[in-house]
């Protein structure tokens, strides 16, 4: 099999943060390659260096054999690497119809002449729509067509540069299983006329449909490829996960009491119910796959999302927040996932960003006293060793790593409950990472602590008990001492073999 | 260097117009003169603090014009068509403004409106609103009213003090009402926004809003209330001005919006904050005034006059933005 592109020691850094490190795969013509990875593993970035919006640090790119240094998203194009983005709405204009849809980028095309003659239009739109086997009125504004006709006259679109390399960014995210089909389907097709596919995904259920040949990147490295059938999607998913233990040895938490429970709580309807009881001192993470319910049920902790059934109880009470006001003052903090999004003020300080959710315990009738914000901003700055000048910095002088532990520490500035962190270590480096989970096992005697990570070993280091999530239930807990990593792996891929404890 | 050119610029700006006005225009420096720049921008000024503060969350207010000329108008007709006395005008007024800003902020978080849009629908349907009771006309004691009868009512003694009462200070008779109520507002809104928690949210809220959300701020009331203060305070505008005019005149206060908004955002500029801030939208509307006021006395033309504010107003945001990018950039 003739490889249509090759990846040879690309290595990228963005700052002190390298996101990929001598990364070197090949995309042969005519296949499908499934690239997996959690969240930060550098899969976008890679993905960015090939449609041209990244140039690499080091490392070279072939096409066809020949070299290939993309000047840009559209010198990518024009070579013939048409990349098709998660979110379908970067790829079709609502406001047109389906015949303009496809021929965007012909319209656009400055040498195409002023007016546009409807007739050829939607002769030619018609004709690239039964290329691609799609059964669909171009007429049709854009507008009425559902996701997956949406996402498929993205995918057409793209074909109509005739590309040699395809990359699918999680085109199935927003897809129900039927679309997904007609999907792949499509896929199909394409991969018969001998276009090379990188197709991005988590879903084991998408990978084991589709996939030639499976990548697992980690870290910014391939952290193992396989392409031998019958693949070995559990090797892959281990693999992209990673089982390395870390050397980070846990003391025996003390468990007191029960703080909170959950009591079938359903996060969605029809999903069986999730019973949970976090105790006093103790930390339980909940891992699972994007998708698997964990930023829902975080939410519902929070106030953020209304639970489809079953009941949460706080120290015994029944605790059905009404929005993150009424959370924190009930005692249940919540440090949200993506910070650049949900967390950091960009116009604020170290100080103004670490006291955000308090800044009642630091005003008195509402005037803020600021020497106070800074004693105790500076006292966690010292804490868990925020590298800084000083408590005044702004928020975006610092690195990600020390922004994490600016929103960490926000939520650690007051005594609460129960303290929900999801993806705590998210885009941060080892050395953060240790600091994090350090202070949070430190601190963690006079409260209940749920961690929402996706990776495994993040879950071993800091938790007493793991918790797998798959499709919105619970699919085992794990004594995380004792715990068997291929049943754990198993139950986060949807395997079948995890009994439940 | 750059890091002084952007703080202290706009200020060193203000401080060379200023001697520049003093030595080249006769009867430009001293007391007088410094009142009647002052009183030239006190309404606008207002109106731009309120404008303020719903910049800080992120929005926008395009009626405050229109709120402020309603004010004047809903003065005049309860003095002088129901004879009311001055304080249930100025209660009516208040009233109306905070109402109209609770509007325009449930326009905005509840249906979703976007803000710019939101406030301009506000502002067409207000201009058109003020209108109806009197057909059109302006209001003055005598008028006909629409069923034949004639206005009896007069503006009562007490709410012409409000836009015409002239302190002692240092000379007798010296600072009128406005300006007071703009100085005594502007510390209290220059207070509120740097000095205690809510103000602290407000901004947090307009750096980014789903943070301040997942931090336990309650974003939906913040942006009301800060839509609502724009409000009042535009309100407060436009009973100064009924209290100078003495009449419910219905073509004043077409520039109130503009000047306001420009005052507003020339405040980004002063002292290097490159957001809105109270401090920063006094200066700005001051700015303006001294300009104009200078300009006037060495016989520019009244026609210049909007050429000027738009050229100010450019150079304020150039200086705002493209420095302070710059400096971001070098890092």
């Amino acid at each position: 099999m003739t490889s249509a592109c090759d990846i040879i020691g690309i290595s990228k850094s963005f700052g002190p943060n390298r996101v990929l490190r001598n990364i070197s795969l090949h995309l042969p013509a005519g296949q499908v390659t499934v690239l997996m990875g959690a969240n930060g593993a550098g899969k976008s970035t890679l993905v960015k260096v090939l449609s041209g919006v990244h140039k690499p640090d080091a490392g070279t790119l072939r096409l066809n054999g020949a070299p290939y240094a993309p000047d840009g998203p559209r010198d990518a194009i024009a070579q013939g690497v048409v990349t098709v983005h998660q979110s379908i709405a970067d790829g079709v204009v609502t406001g047109l119809d389906v015949a303009s849809n496809l021929l965007l980028d012909r319209l656009a095309d400055p040498g195409h002449g002023v007016f546009v003659r409807r007739a050829a239009l939607r002769r030619e739109a018609q004709e690239v729509a039964r290329l691609m086997g799609l059964d669909l009125d171009v007429t049709a504004p854009m507008a009425d067509l559902g996701l997956a006709d949406r996402q498929m006259i993205a995918i057409a679109r793209a074909m109509a540069k005739s590309p040699r390399v395809l990359i699918l960014d999680e085109p199935t995210s927003s897809l129900s299983a039927t679309e997904a089909e007609r999907l792949f389907a499509l896929i199909d097709r394409l991969r018969e006329t001998g276009v090379a596919i990188l197709y991005i995904s988590h879903r084991v259920s998408d990978i084991r449909r589709i996939a030639d040949r499976i990548v697992s990147m980690r870290d910014g490295q391939v952290s193992g490829t396989f392409d031998t059938a019958p693949l070995d999607y559990e090797g892959a998913v281990t693999a992209m996960l990673g089982h390395a233990m870390t050397d980070v040895s846990l003391s025996d938490a003390t468990r007191g009491a029960p703080v909170l429970e959950l009591r079938g709580l359903q996060l969605q309807p029809g999903a069986t119910g999730i019973d949970l009881t976090a105790h006093k001192g103790e930390i339980v993470a909940i891992t699972g796959l994007l998708g698997s319910g964990k930023t829902k049920l975080a939410g519902i902790l929070f106030g953020l999302f209304k639970s489809a059934g079953g009941e949460v109880r706080l120290d015994g009470a029944s605790y059905c927040p009404g929005g993150p006001g009424d959370a924190i003052a009930k005692g249940v903090h919540l440090c949200p996932k993506d910070r650049a999004d949900n967390a950091v003020v960009p116009s604020f300080d170290l100080t103004g960003n670490m006291t955000l959710p308090f800044l009642r315990r630091f005003s008195r009738l509402s005037f803020l006293r600021g020497r106070e914000q800074r004693r105790a901003t500076a006292g966690m700055i010292e804490t868990l060793g925020v590298v800084c000048q000083s408590e005044g910095d702004d928020i975006g002088s610092l690195s990600g790593g020390n922004q994490q532990k600016v929103m960490v520490a926000r939520w650690l500035l007051e005594p609460c409950r129960v303290l929900v962190l999801d993806e705590p270590f998210q885009g941060v480096d080892i050395k953060a990472r240790r600091d994090i989970g350090a202070h949070i096992r430190a601190t963690a005697a006079e409260r209940a602590t749920l961690v929402f990570v996706s990776e495994l070993d993040e879950a071993l280091e800091i938790a007493d008990r793991i918790v797998v999530l798959h499709e919105y239930e619970m699919a085992g807990v794990h004594d995380s001492r004792t715990a068997d990593l291929s049943a754990i792996i198993a139950q986060v891929s949807g395997g079948t073999t995890g009994a439940h404890p | 260097m750059t890091r002084i050119a952007i703080k202290y610029g706009f200020l060193a700006l203000l401080a060379g117009l200023l001697i520049y006005f003093s030595v080249f225009a006769d009867g430009f420096f001293g007391p007088r003169s410094a009142v009647f720049i002052f009183q030239s921008v006190a309404i606008t000024g207002i109106l731009a603090l309120g404008v303020t503060c719903t910049l800080v969350v992120d929005g926008f207010d395009l009626s405050i014009g229109s709120v402020a000329t309603s004010a004047l108008m809903l003065s005049s007709y309860s003095m002088v068509v129901l004879e009311q006395p001055a304080i249930v005008a100025v209660a009516l007024c208040l009233a109306m403004g905070a109402f109209v800003g609770l509007v325009n902020g449930l326009l905005i978080v509840k249906f979703k409106v976007p803000d710019l849009l939101a406030t301009l629908g506000m502002m067409f349907l207000l201009i058109g609103v003020q209108r109806i009771p009197t057909e059109g006309r302006s209001i003055s004691t005598g008028m006909t009213l629409p069923d034949g009868s004639t206005a009896e009512g007069t503006f009562s003694a007490a709410f012409l003090w409000l836009g015409r009462h002239r302190f002692d200070f240092v000379l007798p008779n010296l600072i009128p009402m406005p300006v007071v109520v703009f100085v005594v507002v502007g510390l209290l809104i220059w207070i509120f926004l740097s000095f205690t928690r809510h103000g602290r949210m407000m901004y947090a809220i307009g750096s980014n809003a789903r943070a301040a959300g997942l931090a336990g701020a309650n974003v939906e009331r913040y942006k009301v209330a800060a839509y609502m203060i724009s409000g009042v305070l535009a309100s407060i505008g436009g009973i100064l001005l009924a209290g100078r005019l003495g009449r419910g005149d219905i073509a004043s206060g077409n520039n109130l919006l503009l000047d306001a908004v420009a005052a507003a955002l020339i405040g980004f500029a002063v002292l290097g904050a490159a957001k809105p801030n109270a401090f920063g939208t006094a200066v700005g509307a001051l700015f303006v005034g001294i300009l104009l006021q200078g300009l006037t006395m060495m016989n520019a033309p009244y026609y210049t006059q909007d050429f000027v504010k738009g050229a100010v107003l450019v150079v304020a945001l150039v200086f705002t933005f493209a420095l302070s990018n710059r400096m971001k950039t070098k890092g």
